[in-house]
């Protein structure tokens, strides 16, 4: 009996010590833990959610490019709701009762799942209508308005650049637990890209409930509540002005303009043409279908997603490697007549021979180019073409080309660089020889670069030999951006090599009349702009019009370039917008009215279509 | 009619009025919880307290059925027929029965509804009684546990089929009961010490299981051992190390440990001791240390296992109840809603709760089932931590007081029929308000006495009556 009365006692002990560790977390729970008194899902409180206005951005002079607008997001909760005035409702908000009585009948069906949350009814309704429904109010319970902020776009300009805001919706708050429903967030544009400086904080004001769920008071008279905190503002490296400027001459033609300011990486202008209006971007769920189905593609950003063959402006970084690797120097001349006539070869328009260096990116000789090409790849310090074309492609990576230079431009891309294994699945492993691959010397055949890689080019040439990532932000208020931005990237050619080829471009733009030089059209007296045109020829039509330049030749401030789609030579249409809006940059005005307005008139769409 | 009238004056007062009270409380919340405006009378049977009034009314006469006209000698003779009904309802659920809430095992009859899983813990524990108490009776022979397990386990099968897992683990609790019967304490202590292990590998990691289960090896070898001094002193030593092991490689001296991996830890510190103790074991033969080593090792082979029986046995509800009461993953929309909901509102009574029909968490059908298995919400929110008190207090009151009185039983029958009801409302009262406050995963069982419904109710009074009637057996 002794045993089991001892086992009688331990049972009794087990089950006091159970007593015991529930009695213990009980006065944890009611006593000590404040985190189950005042908590979220703490049905007692209602919280009301104050949204952060978002943060402003700023063009490089400090104007507005957007702004902030008040709107009211009119929400429902639908446990509080009781026989609303529906036809009324609708008439204030000009909906559809149908959809509004079939929307509240789902809501009354989830409502216990929904709980106590507010959900957004009709959102962004202007002053006037929540004026209105405030007036009305009485008469539909559970339905309440929550101020938010919309954009607004002050300058007509940067629709590509900006991105806009859209509501967070099923599949992102999956991906982004910390985005609730109605929340809002930044797509494409500086708006994805600085998501984080401009989102700001949202707060909220607690109030307590009583057990007959009517609004009692302020909780603890605001003592926990959570003031909204308003989002950073962003300066933008743009120049509202400049890119306003360059979208009216760009108007009803197809291509892209980027001006880089060379020492420091930072974005000035970047036009894509046709591009989203902006006047559409702040309600841009409404035009969506619209902006997507236009053949023109607003929504596509050619200066850094369209890879184009960069055509003859790539001769300047053919030029750059053949100096470097030694191949050629500046008293080497090549005779040209109408071309370089071995294998398929490569044709040429007519212009004063022999070119040395100078003088072949003064006139764009292919034939000089070609040459210079084949000694690249044929150089006798390499066992092979293709170790010979392994080091070319270094050269050409340096550059940047063939990778995403690391902009702040989400849709960014990298465009294409041929790689020896290319080459060897078309002409077969080592049967190809340097005549096969002809075509890179002036920029045609398997390569594809970005205008924005064409602007970094021009940046680069500017430097002497190196470049900073291209960027759109200047800066953000308390925040500093990221580092990447005021690093140096060095090219693998000295700088040296790059004051030879600068007096061909500077010549190419301010030789005297009769010198054969291809880009007279851009030069400005006094403002020293170096160039080099390029006429890209395009399978699909008319050849695509290029060109890129910097300016001033010693000091640049700014690097430029022009890329317009199915225009015909360079120095037709790129060089003059090109040279115009440098013009425009730095002297603040422009003299030639003329050749303005005869640009800006110009339609060289239909080309395209 | 005489003696009868003398023997009614022994009636155990004291647990009719626990009983009474528990009964009352849970009238209170129903009706609290439940409470609507437009229903303010209390004994309105269209809303849940109005029910409830006709189930507490009806189970009282029950009780005085049990207590003045059935005649307890019945319990035993026909405890196998009571046990063999029980089961054929269980079948007879299986197929006729109505789903609700997933689970198929209820009957209709009209508009009432009845789970025959109640009852039939009644018959089992009848019919444990009867089995366990008739002569000749061998627990500890094979056939004897053989019967034991069948008797627990068919009824625990059937309403497994029906889906109630919740109901079917209530069986588990007569370990309680064969403990008092003689079952080797150290089957407690195992089952005990694995759903520690398992619990501990999962919210921590099988290293800190290990660490544990180690530090209690170490403490039971103080225990058993004959020389206590000594190991005294190891403990001393030990347990502060055991406590502040993860963080030992803070300490700048010892900064090397941080960059060890588990397995490095173990063999560092759990290693040696454990050589030197079998190295001990083997010299001076101690047979007690050898089943703690053979123990540890068993153990942690157990502790590796956890994760397979975790991911691959358990069902996805189950496991995500599991994870959420660890802390592992927390769900608060899916599996953890309840339980967090549930903890709001006993935590936000506080100490002396919000008052009577005040409770603004459990109104409006925040906490699901909050009239039924979460009840307790309520008397934590509007009674405060000194109702919740009081209530653990009853409870606790109650089931030693059948404990006491079981012991004090000359008729074998009667006392292990009540460690069968000790042990049932043992589990239910530990299992359910652990889920109400985050300490045990949620499984959907009753809180005796409490509960909104019938079925429930009516089982746990006819349960504890019988108990109450047989009681009086012992002054004849």
């Amino acid at each position: 009996m002794g045993v089991e009365l001892k086992k009688k006692n331990i049972l009794i002990i087990g089950i006091i010590a159970a007593a015991v560790v529930i009695v213990l977390q009980l006065f944890n729970l009611q006593i000590i833990d404040e985190e189950y008194k005042i908590t979220a899902s703490n049905n007692a409180f209602r919280y009301d959610i104050r949204y952060p206005a978002r943060g402003i951005i700023y063009d490089r002079n400090g104007k507005i490019l957007v702004g902030n607008e008040t709107a009211y997001d009119i929400m429902i909760t639908p446990y509080e709701v009781k026989d609303p005035d529906t036809l009324d409702l609708c008439r204030i908000f000009n909906l559809d009762i149908a959809d509004v009585r079939q929307t509240l009948k789902e809501y009354r069906k989830n409502r216990r799942r929904i709980g106590f949350q507010s959900l957004p009814f009709v959102k962004q309704v202007s002053p006037a209508q929540y004026a209105i429904f405030l007036e009305k109010s009485y008469k539909f319970p559970g339905f309440s308005a929550v101020s938010r902020t919309i954009r607004s776009y002050p300058y007509n300009a940067c629709g590509n650049l900006l991105g806009y805001i859209t509501e967070v919706d099923t599949s992102f708050i999956r991906k982004n637990p910390e985005y609730k429903r109605g929340d809002y967030v930044g797509r494409t544009g500086m708006e994805q890209s600085y998501e984080g400086i401009l989102r700001g904080e949202k707060g909220y004001n607690i109030f307590l409930r009583d057990v007959h769920n009517k609004i009692k008071s302020s909780f603890a008279e605001g003592k926990y509540d959570k003031e909204a905190i308003p989002g950073k503002n962003i300066t933008s490296s743009i120049d509202a002005e400049l890119q306003q400027y360059v979208e009216s001459l760009m108007v009803n033609k197809v291509g892209s303009v980027v001006a880089i300011e060379p020492s420091t990486g930072e974005i000035l202008t970047l036009v894509s043409s046709p591009g989203i209006d902006v006047s559409k971007l702040a309600s841009i769920n409404k035009f969506y279908a619209e902006i997507v189905t236009d053949p023109l593609k607003p929504m596509f950003n050619r200066a850094v997603m369209a890879p184009y063959p960069p055509g003859s402006v790539f001769k300047l970084v053919n030029g750059l490697i053949a100096l470097q690797e030694g191949v050629i120097d500046t008293t080497l001349t090549y005779p040209c007549f109408g071309g370089y006539k071995i294998g398929r070869g490569v044709a040429c328009h007519s212009h004063p021979s022999p070119t040395n260096l100078t003088s072949s990116i003064m006139m764009s000789c292919n034939a000089y180019y070609a040459n210079a090409f084949r000694r690249t790849m044929d150089n006798p310090a390499y066992p092979s073409v293709t170790a010979a074309f392994s080091k070319w492609k270094e050269y050409v990576e340096s550059f940047g080309f063939g990778t995403k230079l690391g902009s702040d431009l989400p849709s960014e891309q990298a465009g294409v660089l041929p790689s020896t294994k290319l080459y060897d699945k078309i002409h077969g492993k080592n049967r190809w020889k340097s005549l096969s691959i002809i075509s890179l010397s002036i920029g045609q055949g398997e390569i594809g670069t970005t205008p924005l890689h064409l602007a970094n080019l021009a940046a680069t040439i500017a430097n002497r030999g190196y470049y900073y990532t291209p960027h759109m932000v200047k800066s953000a208020e308390d925040t500093t951006i990221t580092a990447d931005y005021s690093q140096k990237h060095y090219t693998k050619v000295d700088p040296e090599n790059f004051k030879k080829i600068i007096h061909g471009m500077y010549l190419a733009v301010n030789a005297p009349p009769g010198s054969g030089a291809t880009g007279r059209i851009a030069a400005v007296p006094g403002l020293e702009i170096c160039g080099k045109t390029g006429t890209e020829q395009n399978p699909h039509g008319k050849d695509h019009s290029v060109f890129i330049c910097f300016a001033p030749k010693d000091n640049p401030k700014i690097a430029v370039v022009a890329y317009i789609e199915n225009a015909g030579f360079g120095a037709t249409w790129a060089a003059p917008i090109a040279s115009l809006l440098v013009e425009r940059y730095l002297t603040g005005k422009v003299e030639r009215a003329e050749l303005e307005a005869y640009i800006m008139s110009a339609n060289l769409i239909q080309k395209v279509l | 009619m005489n003696t009868g009238n003398l023997l009614y004056k022994k009636l155990d007062w004291p647990l009719i009025i626990t009983y009474l009270a528990l009964v009352m409380i849970g009238w209170i919340s129903v009706f609290s919880s439940v409470y609507d405006e437009e229903h303010a009378q209390i004994f309105d049977i269209s809303q849940r307290y109005g029910m409830q009034f006709i189930w507490i009314v009806s189970s009282l006469v029950l009780a005085s059925l049990i207590l003045f006209v059935i005649n307890p000698k019945l319990y035993d003779v026909l405890a196998w027929a009571i046990y063999l009904g029980g089961i054929l309802l269980l079948l007879a659920v299986v197929f006729i029965g109505v789903e609700v809430n997933g689970s198929k095992s209820w009957f209709m009859i009209g508009p009432v509804r009845f789970q025959p899983a109640e009852l039939s813990k009644i018959g089992t524990s009848l019919a444990l009684a009867s089995l366990m108490s008739s002569y000749n009776f061998k627990m500890k022979s094979f056939s004897g546990m053989l019967r034991i397990a069948l008797i627990i386990l068919i009824p625990m099968l059937l309403i497994v089929l029906e889906k109630e897992t919740g109901s079917a683990l209530v069986y588990v609790s007569f370990v309680l009961m064969l403990y008092r019967e003689g079952l080797n304490g150290w089957y407690l202590t195992f089952g005990f010490l694995g759903i520690l292990l398992f619990l501990v590998t999962l919210s921590f990691s099988p290293f800190v299981a290990i660490i544990l289960l180690f530090g209690l090896m170490v403490i039971a070898k103080t225990f058993i051992s004959k020389k206590i001094f000594p190991h005294l002193i190891f403990l001393v030593v030990f347990i502060p190390v055991l406590i502040f092991c993860p963080r030992l490689g803070e300490l700048k001296f010892l900064s090397f440990a941080s960059s060890l991996t588990d397995v490095e830890w173990l063999a560092l510190f759990i290693g040696p001791v454990l050589i030197s103790q079998i190295y001990i074991a083997l010299k001076e033969r101690i047979g007690y240390l050898w089943y703690i080593i053979t123990c540890f090792l068993v153990s942690t082979v157990l502790i590796f296992s956890v994760q397979f029986f975790f991911e691959r046995v358990l069902q996805d509800h189950q496991r995500a109840r599991i994870e959420n009461l660890l802390g592992i993953q927390e769900d608060l929309q899916g599996a953890g809603y309840n339980v967090h909901q549930s903890k709001i509102a006993i935590g936000s009574g506080g100490f002396w709760g919000k008052g009577f029909l005040n409770g603004t968490q459990t109104k409006f059908n925040f906490v699901p089932e909050q009239s039924t298995d979460f009840i307790f919400c309520t008397v934590g929110e509007e009674w405060g931590f000194v109702g919740s008190f009081v209530v653990v207090a009853l409870y606790l009151f109650m089931m030693v007081r059948i404990i006491n009185l079981a012991e004090k039983q000359k008729d074998n029958f009667t006392r292990l029929y009540g460690y069968c009801l000790a042990s049932v409302i043992f589990f239910h009262f530990f299992i359910n308000l652990g889920m109400t406050i985050g300490i045990m995963p949620v499984i959907g069982i009753p809180l005796p006495f409490v509960s909104y419904g019938g079925s429930s109710l009516w089982a746990f009074t006819i349960f504890l009556f019988i108990f109450i009637r047989l009681d009086l057996e012992r002054w004849r």
